[in-house]
């Protein structure tokens, strides 16, 4: 068997699993966006950008905000959680590139383990951690931040704790494998010719860990924009964002031109963060190895 | 560098904020408590109850079946492609691999269940249910197989492939006596993750599961809006030690160097 041969058979089944299974449907969700919803929630035709102006607020009656303030909020959600995500990582990556070269694989294993858990019991256990006789409210109370008997969810501060804490993980991996490999002579260097820590650090230390740090926001922001199970389960589905409203058109209002719209909304972000990574050539993958 | 201590501080915090969730469910699960998280002393009655409720243990089974199924699926399609990839020509396809992970999973589901719904349309038939279920959990399953056994061929030795070639064995005769025994550990951590993610999967069920699709996770959802239970507790806790097993498991034999 010659090699090209050989790598077209091993290629073949996964590449075309993926292109059907994957690429195609991400395509036609795209397709349908520009379609229009039937009177029994069929998808018809002909194209129109109607779903995408009722998503600005141009809808049928009058001009009403609602969907693209949901975008709106999504976004400052995304924003704020990676912002925190990356908070977060940071000593963890630092101290795990500390260790002893044996050890780093476990402490990454320990890091990683709430991940490979499932969401839904992680996200249920926020419900509880932060009822009212959870003792984080109980806490809060006897520190007189809030009443006694009040409950630190359903709410905004609740939907922040559960997505931070399911992202980390996607933070540290990326950041680590930069944190790893900083050339700390560099910042002895820049210390010894009179540098402050602090502009050592942006100018030494920063410039080393800047691929770790956009892999790891890309891996928190562009997935966190649509997640729908931790807005639901700790939102008190009176907060509305984006994984919600696309789940609510696909499931009860049954429209699905329209829940494509916002799904396509959802999926932009990750095609432009992908051109521009091929334009940069950056390997986002380069973690997972 | 050694950090300091501020940094180690910071760093057990957010251990302990990422563990605070498990914990605590499996904390619970033995709690006599049948209503909120105050302790008031140990007991397996909600266990109990798990092994004599009908419904959970129908979620339990087609759980571990789905998982079973898929990951079978995604290995063998998966270390193929890793395989292939090896190919310096396919360096666009392998860059382009971690793709899904970015993808916002609802988006995902959504878009398959999108497919699926369309050829139902044009064909009258019906895949939603366990077949949808299969093809969602593969789908997602097979680039982390793939990215984790290339880790893996990329460790080997070249130089062994190289003897067994130059000693006259043919292409595929080196591919299954040389190179499918040195990656074995790679392929089964990888299954092991793959399984997991099956295992702990809620979106793309709960799109494309059906009636019938009621796994673990869409089954504890489904209890949550019924409020909290201490039996789906217990069950949460078994999905969690599943989970926590599979990965250790992974990372011991990805740790072994080949």
């Amino acid at each position: 068997m010659s090699a090209t041969r050989f790598t077209r058979l091993t290629l073949a089944p996964g590449a075309l699993w993926l292109i059907v299974c994957f690429a195609l449907p991400l395509a036609l969700i795209v397709a349908v966006s520009f379609a229009s919803r039937g009177e029994y929630g069929t998808i018809e035709g002909p194209p129109t950008l109607a779903n995408y102006a009722r998503l600005a607020g141009y809808g049928e009656l009058d001009y009403d905000p609602f969907y693209a303030r949901v975008v709106g909020r999504s976004v400052a959600l995304a924003v704020v959680v990676t912002l925190v995500c990356g908070l977060a990582a940071l000593p963890v990556a630092s101290a795990v590139a500390a260790l002893a070269p044996a050890r780093r694989n476990w402490a990454l294993a320990f890091v990683t383990i709430p991940f490979w858990t499932s969401l839904i019991v992680r996200t249920y256990a926020w419900q509880g951690l932060l009822a009212a006789d959870g003792w984080i409210a109980r806490l809060a109370a006897a520190l007189g931040l809030i009443e006694s008997g009040t409950a630190l969810q359903p709410g905004l501060g609740a939907v922040v704790t559960g997505m931070v804490c399911d992202f980390i993980p996607f933070f540290v991996l990326p950041l680590y494998a930069s944190v790893e490999k900083i050339d700390w002579t560099l910042v002895e260097a820049a210390r010894d010719l009179g540098a402050t820590p602090r502009r050592a650090w942006i100018h030494a230390v920063w410039p080393q860990i800047r691929p770790g740090a956009f892999a790891g926001a890309a891996l928190v922001f562009l997935p966190s924009l649509g997640q729908f199970v931790i807005p639901e389960l700790l939102g008190g589905g009176k907060i509305f964002f984006l994984g919600g409203v696309i789940q609510q058109q696909f499931g009860p209002a049954l429209d699905w031109p329209f829940g494509a719209a916002l799904a396509s909304a959802a999926l932009a972000p990750v095609l432009l963060g992908l051109a521009l990574m091929a334009s940069r050539r950056d390997d986002a993958s380069a973690f997972l190895r | 560098m050694k950090p300091r201590w501020p940094t180690r501080l910071a760093a057990l915090g957010v251990l302990a904020f990422l563990y605070a969730p498990i914990v605590m469910v499996v904390s619970w699960s033995f709690n006599a408590a049948r209503n909120g998280t105050v302790w008031e002393g140990f007991t397996l009655r909600w266990y109990q109850a798990l092994i004599e409720s009908p419904e959970a243990l129908g979620a339990l089974r087609l759980s571990l079946g789905l998982a079973l199924a898929s990951t079978l699926l995604s290995t063998v399609l998966g270390t193929l492609l890793a395989l292939g990839l090896r190919d310096r020509r396919a360096r666009f396809l392998e860059s382009l691999l971690p793709l899904p992970a970015f993808v916002p999973d609802v988006v995902f589901a959504a878009a398959l269940l999108l497919l699926l719904a369309l050829i139902e349309r044009a064909t009258g038939f019906s895949t939603l249910g366990f077949t949808a279920m299969l093809v969602g959990h593969v789908t997602f399953q097979l680039p982390f197989v793939t990215l984790v056994v290339r880790a893996r061929l990329r460790d080997l030795d070249p130089a062994l492939e190289e003897a067994a070639r130059d000693l006259g064995a043919s292409r595929s005769q080196t591919i299954w006596h040389i190179t499918l025994p040195l990656l074995l550990p790679g392929v089964i951590a990888a299954a092991l993750l793959a399984f997991t993610l099956s295992l702990d999967d809620f979106i793309v069920s709960f799109f494309t599961g059906g009636p019938g699709g009621t796994t673990l996770p869409v089954f504890i959802y489904a209890s949550l809006k019924r409020g909290l239970s201490p039996v789906v507790h217990a069950l949460a806790s078994i999905l969690v030690v599943l989970s926590v097993l599979a990965v250790a498991g992974a990372t011991l034999l990805r740790s072994r160097n080949p």
